[in-house]
């Protein structure tokens, strides 16, 4: 583990934390133990402040877009505004209503802030930055993911209340139609990498920008496009909102909810968006790897810039379309991005068994 | 699915709702996301405004009247000027009536608008509503420039207008008015053919013509439906006889018709400001009229074409200084009775849509 630390190279640092570990003699259930407790921390306190920085730069992109500034009281543009939002979000009376399911009530918000954050122990945020490199990678955030629309059933559910209900309900029927979609469009680069480990995802892309997926004509582009449009959808946003849908439903399955409690599923929100951006990059991207062959930045450096470049899409798509409809939802998975994902699907496995591709 | 049981339930929407425009509460009967039946609740807006009338002298009913319907406060101060007018005789000089009907079309244009904001807000695009507004506040800077106020102006009273336009009216107006021109290119770039919008707009809550015309609907919603009507054209009042322009009408009476409607009448509206800004005259802005004008006995009923359609003043007059009853008609309210009869079996999102198209304002409603 030690040797030269690249300039700039975050796992050298790691790598130099944990010899220091190692040197005070703990023994080995222990030292990784410490070892995970320790990243996990530090990985909540870093996403904690990327989904504080999307929901301000949200709020700037919607601004700027609608002709407005957004905030600017607080701080250089407004920086420390959602801090500020927190805090008092923090201080609200945690309103309960009395005819809750308690259990239901309480768990949901904390099940959705917890899954959200889970996924990104088999992200690699850069050479040798991830958690924990697990063999089933991609598996394994794709199931741990879909939990959160279980929260979101159980907010809807334990709320008690017809609007919570009907948001509860259609995420559970949004999260089962495209589940399959954005499966099937992952499935084709798993054809092609062989393997389901993150890590192994992005070396396949190493080298120059050609080798990642997303130029890789003609199935690359195809699973790139269906699957931002089943994770816009997957991360419950605009124009595939419906489970919040504020016109329709005030605000869907989190309208019971106040004070923390709300900002649990408003945080989780803006993890998620991250979360399918990363893997977005991850897959398709090239992950940490730069355009051209030798990197003059540092790997993380080159992952965050192609993810806020991936939720920056996500964003325009949200200040720019109006909502599907409930159905209109259905129909589009079911009959459009099913299909061809599994047309895709097909295609990619004919060009990997005739072997037509570089 | 044969063993399992369902059942209908009630959904309060609003008073409290982000989009019942106001404290507007449809009582719906929903069998999942499929509406099944509407019962629209009215009265939280209740003020009385008819019955405070009657307290009052005519002139100290137009500020009242800006209350009626907010949005186009200075049709309600059109309507009730005429009304007390035609009552007492009162002849308007000429170039009030064209600061009156500039007054009209530009609030005309500000209330359509909103509605392209709105509407496109409650289908879930965010971004329109400040595009709107935006465009609105250029013209709301107007009748602040002219008659100090921006919502309730008490600008149009019996015998013509409260004061005379500002010097640099006339030119802001016409650059006001270029600059909307050629943002509707931007509004109907960013909707028109959104293939979402379309899909949630198009074939949705259709209004029959006839069942329009039996619940009383007017203004844009009829228009759309194919029913050629306008009261400038058909029951002239004030000058619009002397322009040119046309009542602009759409086939097809979904919620797209209805949004393409009020597009289009923002552009004859354009067309009328800018033959009337160029038509007028010097001279009075208002007739002689005493504050306490005592009309003499009689009725009265003077309508004009609203942005939410027909607005009627009926006014009758024992010949003293305060009408003896007062009653306004709204657009609104035909189009919210009309609702429960078009706008269900649909999906709650629809009826969002097919809501937001009628441009319900509430307190001409509830009045």
């Amino acid at each position: 583990m030690n040797g030269i630390i690249a300039f700039g190279e975050l796992h050298g640092v790691f790598a130099w934390l944990y010899d220091l570990l190692a040197s005070t003699g703990l023994s080995q259930p222990w030292l990784d133990v410490v070892r995970y407790t320790v990243l996990g921390a530090m990985m909540f306190v870093v996403l904690a402040l990327i989904a504080l920085f999307l929901v301000w730069w949200e709020r700037k992109i919607a601004g700027h877009i609608q002709q407005r500034f957004g905030p600017m009281r607080n701080g250089w543009h407004g920086w420390y505004q959602t801090i500020a939002d927190a805090v008092k979000l923090l201080q609200k009376e945690d309103i309960l209503v009395d005819a809750r399911d308690k259990m239901v009530f309480f768990w949901a918000p904390v099940l959705c802030f917890v899954v959200a954050f889970l996924a990104y122990i088999a992200i690699p945020f850069g050479e040798g930055l991830i958690v924990a490199d697990l063999n089933i990678g991609i598996l394994y955030i794709i199931a741990i993911t879909t939990f959160t629309s279980i929260s979101l059933l159980m907010a809807g559910w334990g709320s008690n209340n017809k609007y919570a209900l009907l948001g509860g309900m259609r995420s559970a029927a949004q999260a089962v139609s495209y589940e399959v979609p954005l499966v099937a469009s992952i499935l084709v680069i798993i054809l092609f990498v062989g393997s389901l480990s993150m890590v192994d995802i992005v070396n396949a892309q190493s080298g120059f920008m050609y080798n990642w997926f997303i130029f890789r004509v003609p199935f690359g582009p195809i699973a790139f496009v269906t699957y931002i449009i089943a994770a816009t959808a997957e991360a419950n946003r605009t124009p595939f909102d419906i489970p919040e849908a504020e016109q329709e439903l005030v605000a869907g399955y989190n309208v019971e909810y106040s004070g923390m409690k709300f900002a649990m599923f408003f945080l989780a929100e803006f993890v998620n968006g991250f979360t399918v951006s990363a893997i977005a990059v991850t897959l398709f991207l090239g992950g940490w790897h730069g355009p051209l062959d030798g990197s003059f930045l540092p790997s993380w450096v080159w992952f965050f810039l192609k993810t806020f470049a991936v939720v920056f899409l996500l964003m325009m798509f949200r200040w720019t379309y109006p909502r599907l409809r409930v159905d209109q939802l259905m129909e589009f998975a079911w009959k459009f991005l099913v299909p061809v994902t599994f047309a895709n699907l097909i295609l990619g496995a004919i060009i990997k068994y005739a072997g037509w591709y570089w | 699915m044969g063993g399992l049981k369902t059942e209908e339930f009630i959904v309060n929407m609003g008073p409290q709702h982000p989009s019942t425009h106001g404290v507007c509460r449809l009582m719906l009967t929903m069998d999942g996301e499929i509406v099944k039946k509407i019962e629209p609740v009215i009265g939280y807006l209740h003020r009385a405004l008819e019955k405070i009338c009657e307290n009052r002298t005519y002139a100290q009913c137009i500020p009242i009247s800006d209350r009626f319907e907010y949005v186009t406060a200075m049709s309600c101060n059109q309507v009730f000027s005429m009304a007390a007018e035609r009552l007492a005789g009162i002849e308007i000089p000429e170039r009030a009536e064209y600061i009156r009907v500039i007054m009209l079309e530009l609030n005309r244009i500000a209330s359509h608008l909103i509605f392209y904001g709105v509407t496109a807000m409650d289908i879930g695009a965010l971004t329109p509503f400040l595009y709107g507004l935006r465009e609105r506040e250029a013209i709301i800077d107007l009748f602040e420039m002219t008659c100090g106020q921006r919502l309730t102006y008490n600008y149009i009273r019996p015998g013509g207008v409260s004061k005379d336009l500002p010097k640099e009216f006339v030119p802001q107006c016409r650059s006001t008015i270029a600059m909307i021109k050629e943002k509707l290119n931007d509004y109907e770039g960013l909707l028109n053919e959104n293939p979402i919008w379309l899909a949630r707009t198009k074939g949705v809550g259709y209004l029959d013509p006839k069942l329009a015309i039996a619940y009383g609907v007017s203004g844009p919603v009829l228009r759309a439906s194919g029913v050629d009507y306008d009261i400038r054209r058909d029951d002239p009042y004030s000058i619009y006889d002397r322009f040119d322009w046309k009542v602009c009408t759409r086939p097809n009476g979904d919620t797209y018709d209805r949004y393409l409607i009020r597009l289009d009448e923002i552009k004859q509206s354009i067309k009328i400001i800018e033959q009337a800004l160029d038509g007028l005259p010097e001279g009075n802005i208002k007739a002689k009229v005493s504050p306490n004008f005592k009309p003499p006995a009689g009725e009265n009923y003077a309508r004009v074409e609203n942005s939410r359609g027909e607005l009627g003043t009926y006014m009758q007059s024992t010949g003293e200084k305060k009408p003896l009853r007062v009653k306004m008609r709204g657009g609104s309210f035909c189009q919210l009775q009309a609702l429960p009869h078009f706008g269900t079996e649909c999906f709650i999102a629809d009826l969002v849509a097919i809501f937001a198209s009628l441009d319900i304002i509430l307190p001409e409603v509830d009045r």
